[in-house]
């Protein structure tokens, strides 16, 4: 059994995944996303050292909550914790738990063989990915977060091979990414995907920010103002739309 | 015995309800279980808007008097004092109101002259010299009862809020009278009823039966008054309701006696939605109403319910936030024979909701099963996010005890409708009784020897095994002189300010709870267990006296569904329980406890020092059993379940949790994310 570096426990996740969740934030993540709201998840050193079983354990006391939801381990980014993700979801599977990942798809090299063996293995006791693409344009990308997007595009792909369930989630930045064109190619690029049941369009807001201010982190969205909810809407139609596009494509 | 029959009862399921007063047995024989949704409700009619429009209007003109309208400074408020009262006679169909107005706050000195002084002084009115002199020669009153007797500890107790909320200078409260019974049998059947009770008393005339025989006596001057109240309104209750609007009304016009005679710090109106509903199908299946009528005469009950008001000092609303009434309605729960008891009244009463807009009164109280039909659950949630009013309990715990036609009396307090009550007792508050042993019972803050004069804590570190069996005695010693602080208050209650109305409504031999309440559950577990896993140094000032802590370490805190901590929770519950059971308590009464504190604890937190949790002096304590501000860090269902540890049975007069939640947090806002699980993407 591999332990996890742990960052905090919410038993009662109702926003990542179906249902209510118990929800486990990793320590850890290399993205430096500019919108961030969880930026005490980011150093690889901190946390609490858990192992599968302390945390099944907690979750399995109050199991009569998660019938129609299930583990969601988010972070921190949890593909930087695999062997601990799979040892995880190996002991949730055992319980006929519904096990998820909410990941940004950045651990994932497409020419990275031993991941990618762990990454198969995982795949077998995981129900659900929720991957987060940050933005569809490269730039665009490493500008908001420090790192490129092509791994995690192939990971989408990679991951849409194997017949995994897929929500893909997207969160809309007011002027950062709320550009229509780049919605439209999102939109076209995850209508590529099969296994695709969802997509969470999640509105920018500024709720993280005191969290810089006590970790001394400069807060580079400083002067941006939360996203319009009702925009949201608009811009979630936006996306559909390149989605529309790209699967009448692919039937035609 | 042949059975009795009514015309009013015509159509009607048989049973021994007719020939007995069991309204239970009349809802089990009649009510109709409703599993369907919410789209069959009425919204509000024209007469509706109309009327609350007005009690608006004259809200906002009490906000802007400064919080009361209107006065009485020279009448007492019995049932008949006042004659009919109106919003909008034409539009009303439910009436009756405390007094001759709406907003106009009646005069109640039985409970205590000073305290009717006050409220009229502090709001800018006088109390007639006359009755100023008259309850203070002439009779004397519940609260000038209680002083009468009390020891010198007990004042001690009560000026340091060792001990506090006592309800020795007004209405004790936290009866329900079964204000169906009304509706169901008429004043005249109810007041035979009485008679046979009074002949069927002993014949020797112990303290006992001559107690019985005079109230007894007093519950039939009482059902004679609510029958002369209802006539001047134009109504006749002496007889058996004959359609929902009636039976509704002389609901009401039961409630409305208790409240013009009794301001208690809750006055809960029990379990009436299922019972009404048995009427409202009858005339529904008759056509003797429509929807929309149906639900006007709920929304108009309830709007009078929302206009219950008690004339309040400064001080008491600053203990309650306000001044609540806490007119509990228990909504739903399922019978002992396994059906729910959820019915269209029910949905009409949530529906109010909607009708008039959201509300803390009438407080509105889910009884909640896992049995509940889907779309009931569904109904309360949707309600629980747009109005934030409901209250829920656990009727799978409650039912056990109780049976299924219990109700709530203030947020927690269950007990059988018209088959018990309760003497309302407060709390005792436990974190500042930690200090006292400590300190061998010298008050932290007013430095003055309150508790016992035990032997101090010595050491330079305070360690678990040393002071828990200096706590238990200080415990023991709280529990005797508290249960008998109460036994003072309730024989001065019974004695002068004696609830004739509510009793009136309730069986000859009641089962009597003699409720005692605990405060700073969580304060004392968090302290405890930071003495037992961490470091915890006292800090004493130049006299010796403990009034801070230096804690250094982590300890396990309550609310994170830890059993290290929570343990010591429950064992707080369950020894204190013990401890109050050991003594005699006033009337054959049944010792209970609550952990309920659901806004007093606020104050309670002001008259406490420094705690060994890291809590400073003057804190806020949690509300009811909720895990201190912040320190649960695991989410709700940690939270819940450490609160769900305590022991219902050691505990029974409930516990409480108050739980804050934005509704981001509850799941995705349907505006925005709405089906964004199930969009259809197979479709172009």
């Amino acid at each position: 059994m591999t332990n996890g570096r742990i960052h905090s426990i919410e038993s009662f996740g109702t926003v990542d995944g179906p249902g209510v969740r118990y929800v486990v934030f990793v320590q850890g993540c290399p993205m430096r996303c500019a919108y961030c709201h969880n930026p005490d998840t980011w150093d690889m050193g901190g946390g609490t050292e858990m192992s599968p079983q302390e945390i099944m354990d907690g979750m399995l006391k109050n199991i009569g909550f998660y019938k129609d939801g299930g583990l969601t381990v988010t972070g921190g980014e949890p593909l930087m914790q695999v062997d601990f993700l799979i040892d995880l979801f190996t002991l949730a599977k055992a319980q006929g738990i519904h096990t998820t990942i909410d990941t940004s798809g950045i651990a994932y090299r497409p020419d990275n063989m031993v991941f990618k063996e762990k990454l198969d293995k995982l795949l077998t006791v995981t129900d659900l990915i929720m991957l987060d693409i940050k933005h569809i344009n490269p730039e665009k990308h490493l500008e908001l977060v420090q790192q490129p997007n092509d791994g995690i595009l192939a990971f989408a792909e990679y991951i849409d091979n194997k017949g995994v369930d897929i929500w893909i989630r997207h969160v809309v930045v007011p002027g950062w990414t709320d550009d229509d064109q780049y919605l439209d190619e999102l939109g076209y690029f995850i209508g590529g995907l099969k296994s695709l049941k969802a997509l969470d369009v999640l509105p920018y807001h500024t709720l993280g920010l005191p969290k810089y201010e006590k970790l001394g982190i400069e807060y580079r969205l400083k002067d941006v103002p939360a996203m319009d909810k009702g925009k949201v809407v608009e811009k979630k139609k936006v996306i559909l739309e390149g989605l529309k596009r790209r699967r009448a494509e692919n039937n035609a | 015995m042949s059975t009795v029959s009514r015309p009013e009862w015509e159509g009607f399921n048989a049973g021994k309800w007719q020939n007995e007063i069991n309204v239970r047995d009349f809802i089990q024989k009649n009510y109709t279980p409703y599993d369907g949704d919410d789209s069959f409700l009425a919204g509000p009619t024209q007469a509706t808007t109309d009327l609350w429009n007005q009690v608006l209007e004259l809200s906002k003109k009490e906000r802007e008097a400064g919080g009361v309208l209107d006065m009485d400074t020279k009448v007492i408020s019995t049932i008949t004092s006042h004659g009919p009262g109106y919003l909008d006679k034409s539009k009303e169909t439910i009436v009756g109101f405390q007094t001759d107005k709406p907003f106009k706050r009646s005069m109640q000195p039985y409970g205590g002259i000073r305290m009717a002084e006050k409220a009229c002084q502090d709001n800018g009115y006088t109390v007639d010299p006359e009755i100023s002199e008259f309850f203070s020669t002439h009779r004397k009153t519940h609260n000038a009862g209680c002083f009468d007797a009390y020891t010198e500890e007990m004042r001690a107790c009560r000026s340091s809020h060792v001990i506090t909320g006592l309800p020795d200078a007004y209405g004790r409260g936290r009866i329900i009278g079964d204000y169906r019974r009304i509706a169901l049998y008429g004043i005249d059947r109810l007041i035979e009823d009485k008679i046979a009770q009074k002949e069927s008393t002993g014949k020797i005339m112990t303290d006992d039966t001559i107690r019985l025989r005079e109230e007894l006596s007093e519950q039939m001057v009482a059902l004679k008054m609510m029958k002369e109240m209802a006539a001047s309104y134009g109504c006749d209750i002496s007889k058996p309701a004959s359609n929902v609007q009636e039976a509704i009304q002389a609901t009401y016009f039961g409630y409305l006696s208790a409240v013009k005679e009794q301001n208690g710090a809750a006055m809960s109106l029990g379990r009436t939605s299922t019972f009404i509903d048995c009427y409202a199908e009858r005339d529904l299946k008759n056509g003797t109403f429509t929807e929309e009528q149906i639900q006007e005469f709920v929304d108009h009950f309830i709007m009078k319910l929302r206009l219950v008001k008690f004339a309040r000092t400064p001080e008491y609303n600053q203990i309650f936030a306000g001044d609540p009434v806490w007119v509990t309605e228990s909504l739903g729960g399922v019978g002992v024979d396994g059906r729910h008891m959820v019915t269209k009244s029910s949905f009409r009463y949530l529906n109010t909701l909607n009708n008039l807009g959201a509300s803390p009164e009438p407080n509105l109280t889910v009884l909640w099963s896992t049995r509940l039909p889907q779309n009931w659950k569904a109904f309360c949630a949707k309600m629980s996010i747009k109005s934030s009013s409901i209250q829920y309990e656990n009727d799978d715990l409650m039912r056990v005890t109780h049976g299924d036609d219990y109700a709530i009396a203030c947020c927690v307090s269950s007990m059988r409708v018209g088959k018990e009550m309760q003497f309302f007792g407060a709390r005792a508050n436990l974190a500042k009784c930690m200090l006292y042993a400590l300190n061998g019972g010298i008050d932290e803050v007013s430095k003055k020897q309150v508790g016992p004069k035990y032997r101090k804590y010595e050491g330079d570190v305070i360690t678990y095994d040393e002071f828990m069996p200096m706590f238990e005695d200080m415990m023991e010693w709280l529990a005797a002189t508290y249960v008998n602080t109460l036994n003072v208050i309730h024989y001065m209650h019974d004695k002068y300010c004696y609830e004739r109305a509510q009793m009136a409504l309730h069986d000859r031999d009641v089962r009597r709870y003699f409720a005692t309440g605990m405060a700073g559950l969580s304060v004392v577990a968090d302290s405890l267990s930071a003495i037992k896993y961490a470091t915890v140094k006292p800090i004493r000032d130049e006299d010796g006296i403990i009034v801070d802590f230096e804690t250094t370490g982590d300890f396990p805190k309550y609310g994170n569904d830890d059993d290290r901590v929570d343990s010591i929770a429950q064992e707080l519950v369950s020894k204190f329980m013990k401890m109050i059971r050991r003594h005699h308590c006033y009337r054959d009464g049944f010792p209970t406890m609550s952990v309920l504190t659901i806004t007093s604890n606020v104050t309670y937190g002001k008259a406490t020092g420094n705690t060994p949790d890291g809590r400073k002096k003057g804190q806020p304590f949690a509300p009811g059993a909720n895990p201190l501000h912040g320190r649960d860090t695991h989410g709700a269902v940690a939270s819940l379940s450490s609160v769900s540890k305590l022991p219902f049975m050691d505990s029974q007069d409930g516990i409480s949790n108050t739980f804050t939640i934005i509704p981001g947090a509850l799941g995705k806002e349907d505006q925005v994310f709405a089906g964004d699980i199930e969009i259809d993407l197979s479709k172009n």
